[in-house]
Order: structure tokens, then C-alpha cells, then sequence
């Protein structure tokens, strides 16, 4: 018999001239020492479904229909009260952001005790005995010494194991987990889920595991449930479903997930997905606004040349110079950058390689070693003109796309910002008409110009970043996760984007990524780093097939396993 | 923690020791202490011997140095209206000022808080949008406008408390007098410390009202609910020792200036504090008060920042770490 079950579930929005249906009529059950994923884009009412069977729909959410029965008990219609008895006793929930979640004023043990406290019928002192039990069985070594920590002595890995013994402490039955590992490090979350997994069995819990990455569905569930836009479009066997799906949605999910395996030309263009672009103006570099004036020096040899990087950042200062501690985030870092070539820097949260982009760029000074754009050195230029000319040729595009534009300047005044900042259109009008085109060619329309960001959604935005990097006509391209905030069918639609500009601008591109299946099909060299250092630097195939460095092989074997993906609708494509 | 502490140390011993150079410069600078402490027919010779006599002739450092020797030991000179110790004129008034300081301080704190977690956390009450109108009175209208409506309201019109003065005082050990200990001086001390208290009052209730806004949508609040916490445990525990860091730093300040700047209250009810020595000073030119004044009001500064700044760490775990390293 099945520990949850949802039965026709519609959650409501009401607004104030028509009611938003974020579910719609969701049937799902959970048996015990089970774990069904839920998998889609955002705002296809996922979230919506774990915040409905816990009872904590934000304001003004309601259930317009169905009801949720957990052990045959109908939970739906019980009073607050009740309902907040059954949190945390008989449903556990797990939330995204480790480094939020826990309160940063209370120790853990104060957090595992209070919320005990409250639900087991346990004396403080058996309480703290069980904290200590707990955080041993979710794989926290010196549990008696680090229960009396604050979450901010733990690593983000280790802080999600505190949330997951903070959701289990009062044993629960069902377990929602809403993105458990989204901002975790691929070794991390594969560390945390196979703990998921194991609680599972071990405890007997039904477990809800909301997640849009394809890749931890088919690491851990037993079942998935496909929603889009408020529907369950697709429930079932997991290793069925994504082998082998029926819905069209579910195929073009699938297809846009970057492969691990093969590199192909372009991700597929899924036309299912709602927002993609509108086939972009194609343009002739030779006549282009684009391509004119492009009055760099062709180049010998590599185009940009980093060597012997050092970068030391100051974390405790003293008066006396040899008392002062520094960290090193960049060691000895040295590669070349080939003219019209990307390159991938690949590697987990603090390994250093936004830092390698920010000392590029001249956002930070190094403590060491040189930098060589088109033969100049960088780190030593003083000249004002000449940081300035230096600035135009490499733009940036950042990881974040909401907080990386103005929110309070339209469109077309962010993208028209360094094309008057570097002087490169005599008049106004002819500005604007540079933007307009700009906008035309990344696929937002030159009507998109006279909005200001926040009526983009997350794609779009981006959509606005690259064509704001392209407005000062630069040749070398830094792109520091331009994908990781986005779903899987823009993350396809984006890179692409980024892909057709450097065939046809000619583009040089450093391509920074946490996400190996990503850097695959984007780059032609990858360098892997880790706690500052460049590890090994190879053709991508090659560091795929032949991985020369222990850690290489270690986060290649990390990779969620995709094999029980259905592929058959690309083969054509690669084909 | 012991290096923090003796770091801020150094750090008040040169705040005070600038504020003293300023004290000092009041003698220099604000007309001739000759002229204020005699009459018009004091001879030449008599002045320049009371010039002698006083010091005045030496030079500026070995004056400064005296004057920073005597502050050290509480000894500010005599004041010329008075013609008696600085010092002991100031301790006189002090314990008034301090009383009423403190009532409504705590007062603003005891009322501020519970409105402030009350209207952030029940943002749509019509009791919160009562409660956010009357502080925006709060802000709005000037201290001495407030005290004299009060007055009118009770003192003249429902005749139910005293309009000025501190009422029945007790005397404690040689130097301290209480209201507290009696009817009238209870009674006495409420309209006053209601109208010192008010602005603070109002500024911490908006304050702990944004700051609970903010806390309460973070995620461990929500986990804090998904854990099925009882609301009085989120709301207290969790959400408002959160709060509590920005909170305690403006009620911080603000408390130094309930005690320095009590001069508007204390004239409008004839307190009998510091603040109106303070202003009578002004009016006399009287400098010894005016430099003690300064000196002791920037002394209150320094000690409330070096304890908001030691709450910080006890309140906050994770400055424990970082501050070491500042």
C-alpha cells in the first residue's frame, strides 16, 4: 500500500482579475522505500506539488480540487493546527540551498534537539544523544564534537547532510525533497544522493524528490512524473519513461539535455518548449556593422597567452608582513588561447576559475605571472587609452542573468551603454540602429529595446547579455556559466546562440562551467582545475576518452549516469 | 575576543583624546575666560595676574596637557556662572538625566519590539496599519511639540500628572537622587520619557517591522515551518534574534543620543538634568560645562559602541571567526 497518495490534485492561484492553476489535477502515489521524481522547467508547478502535501503553499495558494492521503489519512482538509503537527513528524521536507536553510544563530544541535523536542516524546539529554546518532548516520565524521557547531562551519556538502538529518530527526514517513542537490558540486551531489537513496531503504520513507535535472532522475528514482506548465503530461517507471516516452514534451526534455557521450554540431531545436527564439537574421560579416572596423591586428600564434598566474588574496592581516595569511586561489596557472577557439575551464565550486576570468579581464590584479592579449602584456598596462582598447576586445557574460542587468534602464539603453562609452558610433540614431540590429540577432527583436529587464524571463535576459557583450565588436569572449541558471531547453537554445555568433564573428571564447556534459559539446580544449590549479589542459574529446589526471577520471565517473536516456530521436541529428 | 576588545579599546582612547583636543579648543577660541569671570572694574594688573594665576599664559601643549591631566581625574575646573566644580555640578544633575534616559529607553524597546514583530508578521491587520500611522506621528512631529501636547492633554486638561520637574526625590549614598522610589517622581518621570522615548520608540518598531519582513521569507524560516515548529518558537527564536543585528546597532546610537540630546525634553519639563545645565551653559558662555558636557557625551558614545559592538559577537556566531581577523 502506498504511504502517499495525491489524488486529483489542482492547486489555485487567485489573483485579482483571473485565477492561476499552477497544478492541475495531479494523480500521483509514493510506496514506501520508494523514490518518484518530479522533472520539469520552472513554473511547471513542481514546487507547487511538495508545498501543497506539506500544506505550506505561499499566500494566496489554495487547493481548488483533490485530496492528499498519507496512510490512508486525509490530510488535505485538516485545520492548521493539525497540519503543522504533521510537519516535520510524518512529512520531512529537504530544501535547494544548503547555505540558506539552516538559522545561522543556532547551533545544529539546538536546531535537531528543538524540532525532536517537539514531535518525540524524548527527555533534552536523549534528544541530544539521538542529534549525535543522526548526524553519524548522515555521514558527518566527529558527530559529538561537530553538533555543537554553527551551520557556518560547515561545508555546503555537509551543511545539506545537516538539513537531511534536520528533515528525518523526527522520523517521518514522507520525505519531499525539493532540489536537493541544484546547488551542489557534482562530486557532492553524488555523495548526497546516494545518502538519499540509502535513508530511503533504510528508514522505509516514501520519498518526493523535485528536481529539472534529468540526470539526478535517473541516478535515484524508481518512478517519474513529467509536469509542464501545471500538467502531468507523463507518470511512470523511470528506466520506461526515459527510455522510451510517449509524450512529446518528455522527448524534446530529453533531447535538450547536453550528452555526455558525443559531442554533436547543434542541440537539437526543440519547438515543443515554449519562448524559443525566432529564427534569427542571418548577417554578412563582410558588410556588417558587426565585422567593419574590426581594427585588430591579426594575431601569430595564441590570442590570449596566461602564464604563471598567481593569485593570493589577504585573510588575515597583521602589521608585521610575515604574520599576514594569505589564500591562494590561483597557482602557477598557465594556458593558451588559440585564435577562434574556445576553451573550457571545468571544475567544482572554489577551484578558481571565475578568478582565472576576473584576472583576465583585469577585475582583479594578480599577485603573479603575466597575461598576453594579442601580444600585449595586461597586467602591466598603465595607459589609460590602451585598457580601454584592451577592454573593448573581451567582453564578459556573466553566470547570473537577473542581477547582471541594470533593472532600472530599458534594453536598449544597457546595449547602447558601451558602444557610447567607447565612442563607437558617431551619432545616436546610428547607435540605435546598431542596437535594434543587435537585438534582432541574438532572437529578442528590435522591439524588445524600449522594455526594461524584468518583463525577460530568465533566457531572455540572457539573450540581452550576449548582445550587449557583442556591442563593443570584441574578439575574445569570456563566459562565466552563462548557462547554470537556466532550464535545459533555453541552456540548448543559449548555447547554440553562442556557437552560431563564433562561426559567424569568429569569436575566441573562454567557456567556464561546472558542468562537463555542457563543456563537451561547447569546447574544443578543456583544462580541468581544482583548488587553484590548472590540473591538465587536453583537446576535450580526448580528455573524455583518455582523462590523464586522477581527479579527471574521478569527476567523469561522477557524472550522473544518462545511458537509460532515450536517444533515438537524435541519432538522425548527429547522424 | 581579547585582541577585538583591546583593538576597540585603542580606538575609543583615540576618539576621546580628539574630542578632548576639540573641548580644549573651546577655551581658545570662544571669547576671553578673563572677561567672562570678571567684572568691568577689574584693573589690567588684576586680570593679568588671574591670567597668570589660572595658567593661561603657558604655553598651548603644556595647557592642553593640563586640561587632558584634570579630565583624567573628573576635574574640569569651575564653572563661571556657578563658581563651583564642573564635576560636581554634573554629577549633581546626572543621576536625573540618566533616570529619565533609561525609562524611556526602555520604554521604546519594551514597546518598539513586541509592535514591530507584530505589524511584520501580520502585515494586513488593520491593528498593524493603526499601529504603522501613529509612528509615522511619531516621526513626524517634533519632540517639543509632542511634550507640549502631553502636557496639555494631562497635566492641563485631565490634571492627572505632573508638568514639570521630577517630583519627590529619594537620595541614594552621597550623590545619586532617585524617582523611583516615590509616587511623584514615578508619576513625574512618565510624560517626559514618553516623549524622549517616542521617536526611538517608533524608529525600532519600523525597523524590527522590515527586518522581520525580510527574515521570515528566508529559507530557514520556511524549513523552521516545514519542520512543524510551533509559530511562537519560529517568530521569537529563529526570525527575531535575526533581526537583531541591524536592530541593535541604530538602538545603539539611538540610545547615546536619548541620553546626550535629552536637552529638548528636559527644557520643555523643567527636568533638572544635564541637558539644561547644558543649555543654561550655552546661554552664559559658561565653556568649563560646555567642555565637560562635550567630553562626557562622547565618553557615553564610545562605551555604547564598544558594547554594540561586543553584542555583535555573543548575538552573531559567525563574525566569531571573521572579526579575529579584522
Amino acid at each position: 500500500m502506498s504511504i502517499l497518495e495525491i489524488r486529483g490534485l489542482t492547486v489555485e492561484f487567485p489573483g485579482r482579475k483571473n485565477t492561476f492553476v499552477a497544478a492541475r489535477d495531479v494523480t500521483l502515489s509514493i510506496d514506501p522505500g520508494k523514490i518518484l521524481g518530479v522533472v520539469g522547467e520552472s513554473g511547471a508547478g513542481k514546487s507547487t506539488v511538495g508545498n501543497a502535501v506539506i500544506g505550506l503553499l505561499e499566500n494566496p495558494g489554495r487547493i481548488g480540487a483533490g485530496e492528499i492521503y498519507v496512510h490512508g489519512e486525509r490530510i488535505d482538509n485538516l485545520p492548521q493546527k493539525k497540519m503543522r503537527e504533521l510537519r516535520g513528524k510524518r512529512i520531512g521536507m529537504i530544501f535547494q540551498d544548503p547555505l540558506t536553510s539552516l538559522d545561522p544563530l543556532q547551533t545544529v544541535e539546538f536546531q535537531l534537539v528543538e524540532t525532536m523536542l517537539q514531535h518525540l516524546p524524548l527527555s533534552k539529554s536523549e534528544a541530544q544523544q539521538r542529534a549525535i546518532e543522526l548526524l553519524d548516520q548522515v555521514g558527518i565524521p566527529n558527530p559529538a564534537e561537530r553538533v555543537k557547531q554553527y551551520p557556518h562551519q560547515f561545508s555546503g556538502g555537509m551543511r545539506q547532510r545537516v538539513v537531511i538529518a534536520l528533515a528525518l530527526c523526527a522520523e517521518p514517513e514522507v520525505v519531499i525533497a525539493d532540489e536537493p542537490t541544484t546547488a551542489l558540486d557534482v562530486s557532492i551531489q553524488a555523495q548526497i544522493l546516494e545518502l538519499m537513496k540509502k535513508l530511503c531503504t533504510e528508514k522505509n520513507v516514501a520519498m518526493l524528490v523535485i528536481t529539472h535535472d534529468m540526470g539526478v532522475i535517473a541516478e535515484i528514482t524508481d518512478h517519474v512524473a513529467v509536469m509542464y506548465r501545471g500538467n502531468l503530461v507523463e507518470y511512470g517507471e523511470s528506466h520506461q519513461i526515459l527510455g522510451a516516452p510517449t509524450h512529446e514534451y518528455t522527448k524534446s526534455l530529453i533531447a535538450a539535455v547536453p550528452r555526455p557521450d558525443v559531442k554533436v554540431h547543434r542541440f537539437p531545436q526543440v519547438d515543443y518548449i515554449e519562448g524559443s527564439a525566432k529564427p534569427f537574421k542571418q548577417i554578412d560579416i563582410s558588410t556588417h556593422w558587426l565585422g567593419q572596423s574590426r581594427d585588430y591586428k591579426p594575431v601569430d600564434g595564441a590570442l590570449l597567452s596566461v602564464k604563471n598566474i598567481d593569485m593570493k588574496f589577504l585573510t588575515k592581516n597583521a602589521w608585521i608582513p610575515k604574520n599576514r595569511q594569505y589564500f591562494s586561489a590561483l597557482k602557477q596557472v598557465s594556458f593558451d588561447i588559440q585564435p577562434g577557439e574556445t576553451f573550457g575551464l571545468v571544475g567544482e565550486s572554489g577551484s578558481g576559475k571565475s578568478t582565472v576570468a576576473r584576472v583576465i579581464t583585469g577585475l582583479y590584479h594578480p599577485s603573479g605571472g603575466t597575461v598576453h592579449f594579442a601580444g600585449q602584456e595586461l597586467t602591466s598596462l598603465s595607459d589609460r587609452k590602451q585598457v580601454l582598447a584592451m577592454r573593448r576586445q573581451m567582453q564578459m557574460i556573466f553566470q547570473d542573468p537577473y542581477s547582471s542587468l541594470n533593472s532600472r534602464m530599458r534594453v536598449r539603453d544597457i546595449v547602447a551603454e558601451p558602444i557610447k562609452f567607447h565612442k563607437l558610433a558617431s551619432t545616436n540614431t546610428e547607435c540605435f540602429r546598431i542596437v535594434d540590429d543587435l537585438l534582432d540577432h541574438v532572437g529578442l527583436g528590435s522591439a524588445a529595446g524600449k522594455k526594461y529587464p524584468h518583463e525577460f524571463s530568465g533566457g531572455q535576459r540572457q539573450r540581452i547579455s550576449i548582445a550587449r557583450a557583442l556591442a563593443t565588436r570584441p574578439r575574445f569572449l569570456l563566459c562565466d556559466e552563462p548557462t547554470s541558471a537556466l532550464d535545459v531547453s533555453i541552456q540548448a537554445q543559449i548555447l547554440n546562440l553562442l556557437k552560431d555568433l563564433q562561426d559567424e564573428l569568429g569569436l575566441t571564447m573562454l567557456f567556464i562551467s561546472h558542468d562537463l556534459a555542457v563543456i563537451r559539446q561547447m569546447c574544443n580544449r578543456t583544462g580541468v582545475m581544482r583548488f587553484g590549479e590548472l590540473l591538465e589542459v587536453q583537446e576535450t574529446e580526448a580528455l573524455f576518452e583518455t582523462p590523464q589526471h586522477a581527479y579527471t577520471k574521478e569527476l567523469l565517473s561522477l557524472m550522473p549516469s544518462m545511458d537509460i536516456l532515450s536517444r533515438d530521436n537524435l541519432e538522425e541529428e548527429v547522424a | 575576543m581579547f585582541g577585538f576588545i583591546s583593538r576597540r579599546l585603542v580606538m575609543a582612547v583615540v576618539v576621546m583624546f580628539v574630542v578632548a583636543l576639540i573641548s580644549f579648543m573651546l577655551f581658545r577660541f570662544v571669547g576671553d575666560p578673563i572677561n567672562q569671570m570678571v567684572g568691568i572694574e577689574t584693573t589690567p594688573e588684576q586680570r593679568e595676574a588671574l591670567r597668570e594665576r589660572l595658567g593661561l599664559n603657558d604655553p598651548i601643549i603644556i595647557q592642553f596637557a593640563r586640561f587632558i591631566m584634570g579630565a583624567l581625574q573628573f576635574d574640569f575646573g569651575n564653572s563661571y556662572q556657578f563658581k563651583q566644580p564642573v564635576a560636581e555640578l554634573i554629577a549633581k544633575r546626572l543621576p536625573a538625566t540618566l533616570e529619565l534616559s533609561f525609562v524611556s529607553a526602555l520604554f521604546a524597546l519594551v514597546v518598539g519590539v513586541p509592535m514591530g514583530v507584530y505589524t511584520g508578521l501580520n502585515r494586513h491587520s488593520p491593528l498593524s496599519k493603526l499601529f504603522l500611522t501613529v509612528s509615522l506621528i511619531g516621526v513626524s512631529l517634533p519632540t517639543f511639540f509632542i511634550g507640549i501636547l502631553l502636557i496639555f492633554l494631562f497635566s492641563v486638561h485631565l490634571q492627572w500628572l505632573p508638568s514639570f520637574g521630577r517630583g519627590d526625590v529619594v537620595a541614594i549614598g552621597d550623590w545619586w537622587t532617585t524617582g523611583f522610589l516615590t509616587l511623584s517622581g514615578l508619576k513625574a518621570l512618565i510624560l517626559p520619557s514618553i516623549t524622549l522615548g517616542l521617536f526611538q520608540m517608533t524608529l525600532i518598531m519600523r525597523l524590527i517591522r522590515a527586518e522581520m519582513l525580510e527574515v521570515i521569507r528566508t529559507d530557514y524560516i520556511k524549513f523552521a515551518r516545514a519542520r512543524g515548529l510551533p509559530d511562537r518558537s519560529i517568530h521569537f527564536v529563529h526570525a527575531l534574534k535575526n533581526t537583531m543585528v541591524p536592530v541593535i546597532t541604530i538602538t545603539g546610537l539611538q540610545l547615546g543620543s536619548i541620553i546626550a540630546f535629552a536637552i529638548i525634553t528636559e527644557t520643555v519639563f523643567q527636568w533638572p538634568g544635564m541637558g539644561l545645565l547644558f543649555l543654561q551653559a550655552v546661554q552664559n558662555v559658561d565653556i568649563p560645562i560646555m567642555a565637560a558636557y562635550l567630553m562626557l557625551t562622547a565618553f557615553i558614545f564610545v562605551v555604547i559602541n564598544l558594547a554594540v559592538d561586543i553584542l555583535y559577537v555573543v548575538i552573531d556566531p559567525r563574525l566569531r571567526t571573521e572579526r579575529s581577523g579584522l
